[in-house]
């Protein structure tokens, strides 16, 4: 790679939670507060701040991010605000790493904010908007047909049938148990109740999707020469890769997200990857559906294709089986808060990194993670790879 | 990490109904008249006269629907209409129970990824199945478009009804 060498040094994050008292700014400041507080670090260390929120129309406030920037120290800063969906969480530290990497900045305090709860009735109001709008939007669709619809394709392709892919949902919400943040940990869940659970869109239950979440997450990034001043525990980026793929997606192979594949090739050639299955030690894949966690963990070259649900029955997947999967509790679990969900899982690598997931940790002195959020019109994927 | 979560505010129901919180609404007043455009324009006006229309790609010889005017592969001008049969097979499908405000349905729809035939592999639209028991629906399937009435046809997606079973 080349460029500044990059570190995450600090991170914070609020609670997840179904509807927060706070509003947008006040959870953003929250979380870049705590991620300061973490390396020890103030504001007026931070030389640029990249923000991370998804659609506007969540919040019924036009360039939301101006509307966030006090809450999440930028002013008068250098800001970017970068917005490519749900892959937006680890978009974002893409940027903070080549604001970086560029050497135009030594310190990147990176905050993701996401609150959903102010758009009523449901706010997949404002996702309606994501079909087109002449050859899809008469025929009424909602959010969820699109994931059925790639469900189904993906169950198709491998013959794979509903309890296959429930293990994941149980996984991680039971995985989200020990995570402090926590929307929905249950460490009691059953396949059966994810079976029982209510059919939204067939193949799509209740307990096949991740909640409507508010909430924030915030990192800070440092040029390689500050993080060993501030930290002896330096989490170094060590690849990024995204990649979009066409948005006429009724054309496209729906069982098989081949922007991913192209983000981790991306990803894995900057970071000296050869051999991913045996690299790459932890893995947070976007998981907003439990099927996405399989399709993703394909889409990375880390299972062959229709082969994630299987090594997810065998355990490989569980935090103490060879490869751990979402060990935060992810989307499924920890909540998803669409821009901060995926910033909370690049913050879940570096503690797990640093060994300071507490009931979380994952044994075995990981030394490499991956962190992968998928988004816009089903289409994007982003990929970073942090190592210690 | 316990030390840097934030205990963030959890707002629950009774909040509300006991009058512990305040808030303000508000209702967007914004209405939009989008241009059909060049390409969707043309299918459009074949929609109208029951005509399922697609473009050729001359540089990838793909016939592309929904028809566009540019291939976003070659990034070349596509060189002409194609007309397709109303005929196709499902892609994908599910289904629906529920509205986007999540109120259940009396009856669920069917939406569907139908591959159009004619069409280049795997292009298919979005559109629902009708005339059909939905446990009957399954991958593969063979569909045809159930049309409106001629004097119906308003140059929409909606003039195809549906799509049922062969």
């Amino acid at each position: 790679m080349s460029g500044e060498r990059v570190a995450v040094v600090g991170a914070g994050m609020t609670r997840f939670v179904r509807r927060a008292q706070e509003t947008g700014k006040e959870l953003a400041w929250e979380a870049a507060h705590l991620a300061l507080a973490s390396c020890e670090m103030t504001l007026d260390d931070v030389d640029a701040v990249v923000i991370g929120t998804a659609p506007d129309a969540f919040d019924g406030v036009h360039m939301k991010h101006e509307y966030l920037s006090d809450g999440c120290g930028a002013w008068r800063r250098p800001v970017i605000r970068g917005y490519v969906g749900g892959g937006t969480g680890v978009f974002a530290a893409i940027q903070g790493w080549y604001h970086i990497a560029s050497g135009l900045f030594d310190t990147v305090l990176v905050v993701c904010e996401e609150k959903m709860s102010s758009c009523q009735p449901h706010p997949q109001g404002a996702f309606l908007t994501i079909f087109d709008h002449t050859t899809e939007r008469p025929l009424g669709p909602n959010l969820l047909w699109i994931f059925a619809l790639e469900m189904n394709a993906y169950m198709t392709r491998y013959g794979l049938d509903k309890r296959d892919i429930a293990l994941v949902s149980v996984k991680n919400k039971r995985n989200a148990a020990a995570h402090p943040a926590a929307l929905l940990g249950d460490p009691n869940i059953t396949v059966e109740d994810v079976l029982n659970s209510e059919v939204l869109a067939w193949p799509v239950q209740r307990l096949d999707v991740s909640p409507v979440t508010d909430g924030a997450v915030a990192l800070v990034m440092c040029a390689g020469h500050v993080a060993r001043r501030v930290t002896d525990k330096p989490v170094w980026v060590e690849g990024v890769g995204w990649s979009l793929d066409t948005a006429y997606w009724t054309n496209r192979d729906l069982s098989y997200p081949t922007y991913v594949e192209e983000a981790a090739r991306m990803a894995y050639r900057m970071a000296g990857i050869t051999e991913p299955r045996k690299q790459i030690h932890i893995v947070e894949p976007y998981d907003p559906f439990d099927y996405k966690e399989l399709h993703h963990l394909e889409g990375l070259l880390l299972f062959d294709k229709g082969e994630a649900p299987r090594a997810t029955a065998d355990g490989v997947t569980q935090r103490d089986g060879d490869l751990p999967v979402c060990p935060s509790g992810g989307l499924l679990g920890v909540g998803n808060p669409i821009a901060a969900a995926g910033l909370m899982k690049v913050a879940e690598i570096f503690w797990q990194l640093r060994g300071e997931a507490g009931a979380r940790q994952v044994p075995g002195k990981p030394r490499r993670g991956l962190a992968q959020a998928w988004g816009d019109l089903m289409q994007v994927g982003t990929v970073i790879i942090l190592g210690v | 990490m316990e030390g840097f979560v934030y205990p963030t505010t959890y707002l629950r129901h009774q909040d509300f109904e006991q009058g512990r919180v305040l808030y303000e609404t508000w209702y967007p007043n914004a209405h939009y008249a989008w241009d059909a455009g060049v390409a969707i324009g043309g299918y459009l006006q074949g929609l109208k006269a029951g005509r399922l229309l697609a473009r050729h790609c001359p540089e990838c010889d793909r016939i592309l629907i929904p028809p566009r005017m540019f291939c976003e592969s070659c990034f070349s001008h596509t060189d002409r209409w194609v007309e397709l049969e109303d005929t196709g097979t499902v892609i994908t499908f599910s289904i629906c129970y529920v509205t986007w405000d999540m109120l259940r349905l009396k009856e669920p729809l069917i939406p569907a990824v139908i591959g159009i035939d004619g069409a280049s592999r795997g292009m298919g639209i979005m559109h629902l199945l009708g005339e059909v028991e939905p446990q009957t629906v399954h991958v593969g399937m063979r569909v045809r478009a159930v049309w409106r009435p001629p004097a119906e046809r308003v140059g929409a997606i909606t003039d195809i009804a549906y799509f049922r079973p062969l």
